[in-house]
């Protein structure tokens, strides 16, 4: 063990005399650090910024291989922070006197501060929103408006949604059911979960693929080899750019509301840097160039003078009164639902 | 003198060892700890052997690697069935000059990388893919039918894959076999399929079991291809390994797993062996 340790230290050794240059390592998903504003940043503040795509387990699973080292800045969603830094301790206490809390809207600081808080801290502040909810063909699926339409004999080999968890809360909701309401009983979250597996499996042979990847769903739908699929609300609008038959449509039984936010890994070498990143991302004009582009919600306040119309047109098509009220936000996952969650997915994939 | 040979010895030897010791056996030692402890309710983490009983009572994840074994001896046969031909004609039929050139043929798609391979041969095979549109235009099909996302697809991205590990061994101990030996044969009025199941087979045997335990393990151990081009059925042992990391947070089961994938796939190599009366250290020579 001590000359792994002595290896690695010599390897770190090397990385760091070749890189004289400030570096921001950044653990991010797809999308969220669009080229633009990281040569920006680049030339504002002279760091060069390292991206790594990523996803919430992955983000998870590569900090607490390292113990929080490797990375400056991660950006996990809300409710994937709390019970995770509570066991692994992979994350470092937010100091929001550097952040420029002004730029962001108040309700949500609050609720990401209250739901990222572990022993009277809190680790994250908010980056951008969205929903999970259906994205259709209305052509092709006109009667899509919930997720049993995922399990619907009418749409037999034109469904397609991810093999994780979202998928299992989201059938659950269909169910009637409120899988949030029993994430504190793990007996019953169980059983309830069970029960969305059979269903899963019974109609497994409608479905075309578990899709991984964002960008190939949307060549899917594109090419109409996928009619109803369950996703993110900014691949369904921007999908609707190029083909108005296909729109993201928030389900009867609720939307998947989710937060994605900034949390700075334990050992972050550059946590300066990682502040001003959050700082730099969170400012009107630039967060306001990563929702037209990306077509995500952002936590910036002040940056909606600076979007574009079909940004909004966008969110009022897709959403009425009701479907926004009617939003299902993620709560902190506590410990142990997910290795409950895995296996049954792992049963659904394995059926036949 | 013989202080210098030692000196020579030990110079060769150290990075040996060190790449052994450093990269196997201690992360292997790590990996055996971890696999057996699990956490108990208060989170803390005590020595049982419960991750390996839950390898066994549950039927998903011993079913699981039941399925990934099967599927990667089918793949090593049909890979070796495959490429059998390919090596012979490569060797036997094709004069000097050129059998060259067609190894470097065989090598070509193997400069670039696996997942580039895959997604190529997605394009060909998706619904609206390559393949596809030739049989709609040629007006063999109506409809478009979907040749991904099932196990022949899967099988066929498998064998794909692992043909050149297959194909060099076969060449090379093919190449040792001396032409007047099926000369010799066919003289002696034996036919064609027992100067193939008396001469060549056995002559290359060695080849074959290289080959053989490369393929399977290459196989067994693949992620990508299953995943990509099995879609929906695919579950392969190493995904549901990477499902106990990443998805479940479950870092002992899936320690334990990658123990019993390395254990089982060694008996199973080890079986093979038996079997067919080899022997490992010929076979590598």
């Amino acid at each position: 063990m001590k000359m792994t340790g002595i290896i690695t230290a010599a390897a770190l050794a090397v990385t760091s005399v070749s890189v004289s240059a400030e570096t921001l390592k950044l653990l991010t998903w797809k999308g969220y650090a669009p080229k633009a504003l990281v040569e920006k940043f680049e030339k504002q503040t002279g760091i060069d910024v390292e991206v790594t795509y990523s996803n919430n387990e992955e983000m998870i699973a590569k900090l607490r291989a390292t113990r929080g080292s490797g990375f400056d800045l991660a950006q996990p969603s809300q409710d994937r922070i709390s019970s995770v830094q509570a066991k692994y301790n992979i994350y470092q206490p937010m100091d929001y006197s550097k952040i420029k809390t002004d730029q962001i809207i108040a309700s949500m600081l609050t609720a990401v501060k209250n739901n990222t808080n572990v022993k009277g801290k809190s680790y994250a502040a908010p980056f951008c929103y969205g929903t999970s909810g259906l994205v259709v063909n209305t052509k092709a699926a006109p009667d899509a408006k919930d997720y049993d339409a995922l399990m619907d004999t009418n749409y037999k080999g034109r469904i397609s949604y991810r093999l994780k968890r979202p998928t299992l809360i989201a059938m659950a909701f269909a169910k009637g059911d409120d899988p949030f309401a029993k994430y504190s009983d793990v007996d019953a979250y169980t059983e309830l979960m069970e029960g969305v597996g059979e269903d899963l499996i019974a109609s497994k042979h409608l479905v075309k693929n578990y899709w991984a990847n964002g960008d190939a769903l949307l060549e899917l739908m594109r090419n109409g080899e996928v009619n109803v699929a369950m996703a993110w609300d900014n691949g369904g609008w921007k999908l609707h750019e190029q083909n108005p038959d296909i729109d993201f449509v928030a389900p009867t039984s609720g939307a998947l509301g989710w937060i994605d936010t900034f949390a700075i890994p334990a050992k972050a070498k550059n946590v300066e840097g990682a502040y001003k990143w959050i700082n730099f991302m969170l400012e009107p004009e630039n967060a306001a160039y990563f929702t037209n582009q990306e077509k995500y919600g952002t936590a910036s306040n002040g940056a909606n003078e600076f979007l574009e119309p079909k940004i909004k047109a966008n969110f009022e098509r897709s959403f009425s009164k009701a479907d926004i009220d009617n939003i299902k936000w993620y709560p902190p996952v506590p410990a142990k639902l997910e290795s409950i969650e895995g296996k049954i997915l792992d049963k659904v994939k394995a059926a036949n | 003198m013989p202080y210098a040979g030692r000196l020579t010895l030990y110079f060769f030897l150290t990075p040996v060892l060190l790449w052994l010791f450093l990269l196997i056996v201690i992360p292997h030692i790590d990996l055996f700890v971890i696999s057996m402890q699990v956490e108990n309710d208060d989170g803390d983490m005590v020595w049982s052997l419960l991750n390996y009983q839950a390898f066994f009572e549950e039927k998903i994840y011993w079913m699981t690697f039941v399925r990934t074994a099967l599927y990667a001896i089918l793949t090593t046969l049909l890979t070796f069935i495959i490429t059998f031909p390919v090596a012979f004609y490569i060797t036997k039929v094709l004069s000097i000059k050129y059998s060259g050139f067609f190894t470097i043929l065989l090598l070509v798609p193997f400069w670039v990388s696996e997942l580039v391979r895959i997604y190529g041969w997605m394009i060909l095979l998706r619904e609206s893919g390559v393949f596809n549109h030739f049989l709609l235009q040629l007006g063999l099909i109506d409809v478009p039918i979907e040749m991904l996302y099932n196990d022949i697809s899967m099988v066929m991205g498998l064998v794909y894959t692992s043909m050149l590990f297959m194909v060099v061994p076969l060449i090379s101990s093919l190449e040792g076999l001396d032409d007047s030996l099926i000369e010799a044969a066919y003289d002696l009025g034996a036919s064609k399929p027992v100067i193939f199941a008396k001469i060549v087979i056995p002559y290359i045997l060695p080849g074959i079991t290289s080959g053989s335990i490369v393929v399977f393990m290459l196989t067994l151990g693949n992620y990508l291809t299953p995943n990509l081009m099995g879609g929906k059925n695919s579950l392969w042992f190493t995904e549901q390994i990477y499902n106990e990391f990443i998805a479940s947070f479950n870092w002992n089961q899936g320690a334990a797993f990658g123990f019993l994938l390395l254990v089982l796939s060694t008996f199973i190599i080890w079986l093979g062996l038996k079997l067919t009366r080899q022997n490992l250290s010929r076979a590598l020579s």
